[in-house]
């Protein structure tokens, strides 16, 4: 039991550890690559490349005053940006980043916990990811923010249906809700992407409006709303939406490779350490890729407008996604 | 080990929550919202109850009545909405047109 | 261990419910109800209905309580100042109230005797809630698709303003008004 509790406490420690890393340096790579898709070179300044940059940017934000903007509802001001990051990284506790190892007599799975309905559990906490966005913009007493979250909300409870109808095709065919289970499967058969690319599509699409990115970044669309929803938030609580915004990105992401893209699948070759290393860098590479994906479509799309937005999602990505769940489960009573 | 009167009392307890707020609450969302506790409360009953017969009939009631609760808020919300925008007040007590 | 995590929660449950009736602000009821809601579905997993748990939040939690915060934004919803006009409620309500709370709590805990539940021995996963309910209660299960469309199209007709010229400029705030309900009966 305590050996248990301590495993789980080091394994979140390490999680939380590179999480941290990866989404500064995503940030850095994003404001680099956008930079180069605009013909400039982004950050260059603070150490070697610009290496030190997210450094620089978190003293920023922790010296930064703290405003809270009059006639605002202190608590609900307070508890939003919290409820945003506490969920983003709730979700990231059942994403298994390769198969279970045994390392020093001690066999343990790569990720936290394994549950048998993982893929529920992402959808309940992301479905719950709407609070963060919703309370921020009414609790701020500014229109914009109200006007930004306004739209956040409905836009995410839209899009969330599309997402999740669209794990409903590979789950069918997984016939297990455990994300390591649909893993396991797409290694007897093949990837889920090539029977589900119409799944892969709706889900991708839906997975860009759930994290506010372009081209459905309209709850912050700097043009028009100041900053959307949380445009009265300064310093440590800006950084927190920030933060839960780009670990949403990690997660979606994560949620594609192994659902569509057979996680940590892949050839494995050469010594014992290096086959043991290998799955977890194929998982790396496959999620790096989707988040490369993200920042080249934030430097290429323009921004939808908020009807175009409604219309697309109700009646274009629901009848698909529904369609690819019945196609799916004719063929796999057929069999 | 839990005892299933224990699940049952804290069912209850909301249940009874959930009609206090019906009766003492003004506000016609706040009225609402108590509705949707006591139907929580009678979830659970669900639940506790099918789990110590060892069926799966009390999920699925559950199930049901959660797609109820759906359909509900629904039509109840659009209904909200339109009572506030022809009288322009949340308070239960002043919706009495029949009476006067 | 069990018992601890049931206790924790009971108490995080009933402390919600309490702060619901407490609140003078309704978003704060809602956002209360919600916390009930968490504490149930850990409630449902003790009880090995991982299923219903995760659906109440996605179902419960994450859709129906979103629209309720909604619509209180949008109806821009504060405290009710007038005073209570109702008088039966006021001095009838507790002592019924009593009696019924009274009524439940020695109903359920004097007839059924104290034997334990273990921990989410019979587990009821997707599976088995999906063939129960593609089987024996197929018919139900169709029967709610008829009355999500009814909730559709009630919600629809009954949220939407009545028709009339419209200006050209300046509909956004309606449509804004207007869609949480209609996404809510879409689910």
């Amino acid at each position: 039991m305590v050996a248990y509790l301590l495993i789980t406490l080091v394994k979140c420690l390490v999680v939380l550890l590179i999480l941290l890393t990866a989404v500064a340096y995503i940030q850095l790579a994003e404001r680099k690559i956008v930079g180069r898709m605009q013909s400039r070179v982004g950050p260059t300044r603070v150490g070697p490349f610009g290496l030190l940059q997210p450094a620089a940017d978190a003293i920023k934000f922790i010296l930064k005053e703290d405003v809270t903007p009059d006639g605002a509802h202190k608590f609900l001001y307070v508890l939003a940006p919290m409820l945003a990051v506490v969920l983003a990284l709730l979700s990231i506790t059942v994403i298994p980043v390769g198969p279970i190892v045994h390392l020093f007599g001690i066999t343990t799975a790569l990720q936290i916990t394994d549950i048998n309905v993982g893929l529920l559990f992402i959808l309940g906490v992301t479905s719950l990811g709407v609070y963060g966005v919703v309370l921020a913009g009414w609790s701020s007493n500014s229109k914009y923010s109200l006007l930004g979250s306004l739209r956040g909300g409905s836009q995410m409870i839209s899009y969330e249906l599309a997402l999740g109808l669209a794990l409903v095709g590979p789950v069918m065919l997984a016939g297990t809700l455990s994300l390591r289970g649909i893993v396991e499967a797409q290694a007897h058969l093949h990837w889920f992407i090539v029977p589900q690319i119409v799944a892969f599509a709706v889900y991708l699409t839906a997975a860009f409006a759930e994290t506010n990115r372009v081209p459905f970044d309209l709850p912050d669309a700097e043009g028009e709303l100041g900053a959307g929803y949380h445009t009265e938030y300064s310093a440590m609580k800006f950084a927190m939406f920030f933060l839960a915004e780009y670990v949403n990105m990690i997660t979606v992401s994560c949620v594609a490779t192994l659902v569509f893209f057979g996680g940590w699948m892949g050839p494995l070759f050469g010594p014992a350490l290096l086959r043991a290393l290998l799955p977890v860098l194929y998982f790396v590479a496959k999620v790096c890729c989707f988040l490369f994906l993200y920042i080249w479509v934030r430097g290429t799309l323009p921004r939808f407008r908020y009807d175009q937005l409604m219309g697309f999602g109700w009646k274009v990505m629901i009848p698909l996604a529904l369609a690819n769940v019945m196609v799916t489960g004719l063929v796999v009573a057929l069999h | 080990m839990v005892p299933l009167a224990y699940y049952l009392a804290l069912s209850a307890a909301l249940f009874c929550l959930g009609v206090a707020g019906f009766l003492f609450k003004q506000d016609i969302i706040t009225v609402f919202i108590s509705i949707e506790l006591m139907l929580n409360a009678v979830n659970l009953a669900f639940v506790a109850f099918g789990h110590a017969l060892r069926q799966t009939d009390g999920n699925l009631f559950v199930f049901f009545v959660m797609v109820v609760a759906a359909a509900e808020a629904a039509v109840g919300l659009a209904i909200i909405i339109a009572v506030v925008r022809n009288r322009g007040t949340l308070d239960v007590d002043s919706m009495q047109q029949l009476k006067d | 261990m069990q018992l601890a995590l049931f206790l924790v929660f009971a108490l995080v449950a009933v402390a919600g419910g309490v702060n619901l009736l407490l609140q003078r602000h309704p978003i704060y009821s809602a956002l209360s109800l919600v916390t009930v809601m968490g504490a149930l579905a850990v409630e449902y997993l003790l009880l090995g209905a991982e299923f219903i748990a995760f659906i109440q939040i996605i179902v419960y939690a994450g859709a129906i309580m979103v629209l309720f915060v909604f619509v209180i934004m949008v109806l821009n919803a504060g405290e009710v100042a007038a005073p209570p006009k109702s008088r039966v409620a006021a001095f009838l309500g507790l002592p019924l109230l009593t009696a019924l709370a009274l009524l439940l709590l020695t109903q359920f805990t004097g007839s059924i005797g104290g034997a334990g539940l273990a921990l989410g021995d019979p587990r009821v996963g997707p599976a088995e809630v999906g063939d129960a309910l593609f089987h024996r209660y197929l018919l139900p299960f169709e029967v709610t698709s008829v009355l999500f469309l009814v909730g559709i199209l009630g919600a629809v007709v009954l949220a939407a303003r009545p028709h009339r010229p419209r200006p050209a400029a300046g509909q956004a705030p309606e449509a804004l008004a207007e869609n949480p309900a209609a996404a809510a009966a879409r689910r």
